[in-house]
């Protein structure tokens, strides 16, 4: 909640596993010494390879921007890979098919990522559900709707004609805009819109009045109703935002794939939820940061670009993975 | 004589709770254990239950020596705790209940299967003779309170309790659901049960208590036949001889009427008006005035924590009656409302309701004031730093950092944090619920004179304490409250801790 050390347990010598800084940092720094030593033939001092990196995680690190607001909140929102997918079909058939401009496809894909955030925040916050019974039912039903408006069909620029050739619509500009690398080449745009995501976030959490307001819910709701915290208020902007985040992402999967795949995002929010916990942002509500998600999305992404220039196959990258999550969140628990 | 406990000690991280306390029973009788809260009650159960283990001193059952080691060791002994707070599983079916965690096995079943016939049979006999018709397949949830109270004597004689311990098993019952279960106990006496009852409320010790042992202060004082102890003589042994403690004189003058609040009822939390058979708090109607202190005296149940708690907004749809402040309506919607209206509400549970512990003190004194240090929505950190250096140094809050996470202070110093948090809401109304509980001898004297400060501001203060002597000390005027209802009122000069205790306790059922 705050950069300034507690007083009790600095004053504990020999402690310095008890900042969570540090903490969540050490998992970071192993990732990478294991990137050093098994460097593929110099591919690990390659800056394309960080590149990259950075490009690949970038959609889901956008779902873990909202899921660390709802997180924090002592939710949990299953529904935002499910989102993802929605709004990059909604997004390819309104910008490829209806020819939408851009602006406007964008602006109806966040809506729609709101208004499935909001649903599940109001449900939640209003007929008090249990966050994760809710959001799994959104889960379902935004895949349902992603596949009920495609047809199951991924839509793509390429059209069908009754004599069985394909038509090519000429692609709109955003998707050079954003599918795209700046700087001399160096950052991908889809990191430079992860990382406004993360900055969005920070504000809200370390500088808004609402930002208080979430960790004040997660922490102890009974006592932030009884102090005057429109608690209800508070999930419903957590999920909406998180709805939100997930539209801004299932965007750029169109984009990047240059069709809406309804079964994009499948699993995505799971991916998430680990960033999420192996920055240290404790699943309990009340404590988090959303730099320790960035650090969680960076161990992560890390882990899986090391894993795959040297060829480790994808059935040990998944076990492996899964070990890691487990010590990293062990890690955590160890000093609190 | 069944049980004996000698010369129990027990303390909590230093602090004595229970010192050389002995209490026995003898099978067939209803021995009530009496004393104000925070005397002692609750512990010496809870070591009988086998919920304390360290403690110090003897208990012996049938003449022999026993130390329970968890609360099934004492219930496999044959001690059995009739809660205040259901034990029971809601969702499982009556039968389940009944046996969970004993069932019965079958002989060839290596004790894997459980033997429903036999279980059966006597969860049917239990209930025959406990005067309970029902069907032993659905779940508890589906009855009502009082049999869900009867089930769990069912259920401790089927463990075959020979003490049963009652922890004021009537606070949630009704006047007919009373008589029944005043019913089962002659009966579990007749059979030569040993029944420890607690309970707050007169008529019930002398309509069935056989011997009384009243503790005061983690102290035995004294035990007696109910017949031969005059319910005077108990109010004195429970209250003991006066203290001397000296409290901060308050100005006499009061301003303008602040708050009225007529015929007001509060359901139980969660529950709406519209459906409820029980009011925790039922058609009380007082007023108060600008700098006055008006004491609201209650043993636990009496709902004079829940009146307070439905001033405030926190039971929007549970609260039915009309509430002015200065004259005008008062919106009862939600705390955030009663906050912007000039109400402030210290909760009695300042870990569980009133403290973010996690939190630091800054960002706990902050909370309910937020709106008037963020303009635009940005939160000046500034502003809260000043705002909670202030507080710190009006309320002496010692030895600690405005960026110390609250779980680390003193009990004292929560209590202040928690206070601070609400006078930076510059309330009209302070309601005040036990705001001494569990911090010391300075820090509570502190508080005494911080109240008059608030007096001499103006602010209208309505205060709960268990401890009377407080109360008289602090309080202008002092209502009584009796089952969710005002039983007496009492001005400063007349109020004596034994008419309080008495017109707690209910006095009409004893004259």
């Amino acid at each position: 909640m705050s950069d300034r050390v507690d007083l009790a347990q600095s004053a504990a010598p020999g402690r310095i596993f008890d900042s969570p800084w540090i903490r969540a940092l050490s998992a970071l720094l192993f990732v990478f010494l294991l990137g050093i030593v098994f460097h593929a033939d110099g591919a690990f001092f390659q800056w394309g390879t960080h590149r990259d990196m950075l490009r690949q995680i970038s959609v889901i690190g956008m779902l873990a921007c909202g899921m660390t607001l709802v997180i924090i909140t002592a939710g949990i929102d299953l529904a935002v890979g499910s989102i993802l997918g929605l709004n990059a079909v909604l997004f390819a058939m309104l910008s490829l098919r209806l020819s939408w401009p851009p602006l406007l496809a964008l602006g109806a894909c966040l809506m729609t990522g709101i208004a499935c955030g909001a649903i599940s925040g109001t449900v939640i916050a209003r007929f008090k559900m249990q966050p994760f019974i809710a959001t799994l039912a959104m889960m379902v039903f935004a895949r349902g709707l992603a596949k009920s408006i495609s047809g199951g069909e991924k839509v793509s620029g390429a059209v069908a004609q009754p004599d069985g050739s394909y038509a090519y619509v000429d692609l709109p500009r955003i998707f050079q805009a954003i599918d795209h690398k700046v700087a001399g080449g160096n950052v991908a745009v889809v990191t430079l819109i992860f990382l406004g995501c993360i900055l969005v976030c920070w504000v809200l959490l370390a500088k808004l009045r609402w930002g208080r307001y979430i960790y004040a819910v997660g922490a102890n709701e009974e006592a932030a109703r009884l102090s005057g915290v429109p608690v209800n208020l508070v999930k419903l902007l957590a999920y909406s935002l998180s709805g939100a985040f997930a539209a801004l992402a299932g965007i750029c999967q169109a984009i990047q794939e240059q069709q809406g795949d309804p079964e994009a995002g499948a699993t995505y929010e799971l991916s998430a939820i680990a960033m999420v916990v192996i920055g240290g942002t404790s699943l309990m509500g009340g404590r988090g940061r959303i730099a320790f998600t960035l650090i969680g999305t960076l161990t992560i992404g890390y882990l899986e670009k090391i894993l795959s220039i040297n060829a480790v196959s994808e059935a040990s990258r998944l076990i492996l993975t899964g070990i890691i999550i487990v010590a990293a969140v062990l890690l955590q628990r160890k000093s609190r | 004589m069944l049980l004996s406990m000698c010369n129990i000690c027990k303390s909590f991280s230093g602090i004595p709770v229970l010192q050389d306390v002995s209490f026995d029973l003898n099978p067939g009788e209803v021995h009530i254990l009496a004393g104000e809260n925070g005397a002692g009650k609750t512990t010496l159960i809870k070591i009988l239950a086998g919920v304390h283990t360290d403690y110090h001193g003897e208990i012996e059952m049938d003449g022999r020596k026993v130390r329970f080691a968890s609360p099934h060791d004492a219930a496999r002994k044959g001690i059995s705790v009739i809660h205040q707070e259901m034990s029971l599983v809601g969702s499982l079916p009556v039968i389940d209940n009944v046996f969970l965690g004993r069932e019965m096995r079958r002989w060839f079943s290596a004790g894997l299967l459980v033997d429903r016939a036999r279980q059966m049979t006597k969860a049917q006999e239990l209930c025959a003779w406990l005067g309970l018709d029902l069907d032993l397949n659905r779940p508890v949830d589906d009855y009502p309170l009082s049999i869900k109270n009867r089930i769990e004597i069912a259920k401790a004689l089927a463990f075959d309790a020979r003490i049963l311990i009652m922890d004021e098993p009537t606070s949630a019952l009704s006047e007919p659901e009373v008589e029944r279960l005043f019913q089962v106990i002659a009966e579990l006496k007749r059979r030569g049960k040993a029944i420890l009852y607690i309970t707050h409320r007169m008529e019930e010790i002398y309509r069935i208590g056989d011997r009384i042992t009243v503790l005061r202060d983690g102290r035995w004082i004294g035990t007696a036949p109910a017949r031969e102890l005059a319910d005077a003589e108990l109010i004195r042994w429970m209250i003991g001889r006066e203290l001397a403690t000296h409290f901060p004189a308050g100005s006499k003058e009061h301003g303008d009427e602040r708050l009225r609040v007529e015929h007001f009822s509060v359901a139980q939390p969660g529950a709406s008006t519209a459906q409820t058979e029980r009011w925790l708090v039922k058609d009380v109607s007082f007023a108060i005035r600008a700098g006055e202190v008006l004491g609201i005296a209650g043993l636990q149940g009496s709902g004079n924590g829940v009146l307070l708690e439905g001033l405030f907004g926190a039971w929007p749809k549970a609260v039915m009656g009309d509430v002015y402040l200065d004259g005008k309506p008062l919106s009862l919607r939600s705390p955030h409302a009663s906050i912007q209206q000039g109400l402030a509400h210290v909760t009695s549970d300042r870990k569980g309701t009133g403290l973010i512990l996690g939190f630091d003190i800054a960002q706990n004194i902050s909370l309910a004031s937020l709106e008037a240090i963020s303009p635009w929505g940005f939160l000046r950190k500034k502003k809260e730093e000043e705002m909670a250096a202030r507080q710190v140094q009006s309320l002496s809050i010692r030895g600690a950092a405005l960026t110390q996470e609250v779980q680390n202070l003193s009990g004292g110093n929560q209590q202040k944090v928690m206070l601070g948090k609400w006078i930076e809401t510059s309330p009209r109304v302070f309601l005040l619920d036990e705001p001494t509980r569990g911090i010391d001898v300075g820090a509570k004297h502190e508080i005494y004179e911080l109240i008059q400060r608030w007096k001499a501001d103006g602010i209208a203060i309505v205060l709960i304490t268990s401890e009377l002597q407080e109360l008289i000390g602090l309080a202008d005027r002092i209502l009584v409250m009796h089952r969710g209802q005002i039983s007496r009122e009492f001005s400063r000069e007349q109020a004596t801790q034994e008419k309080i205790l008495r017109a707690a306790m209910g006095e009409a059922w004893i004259n």
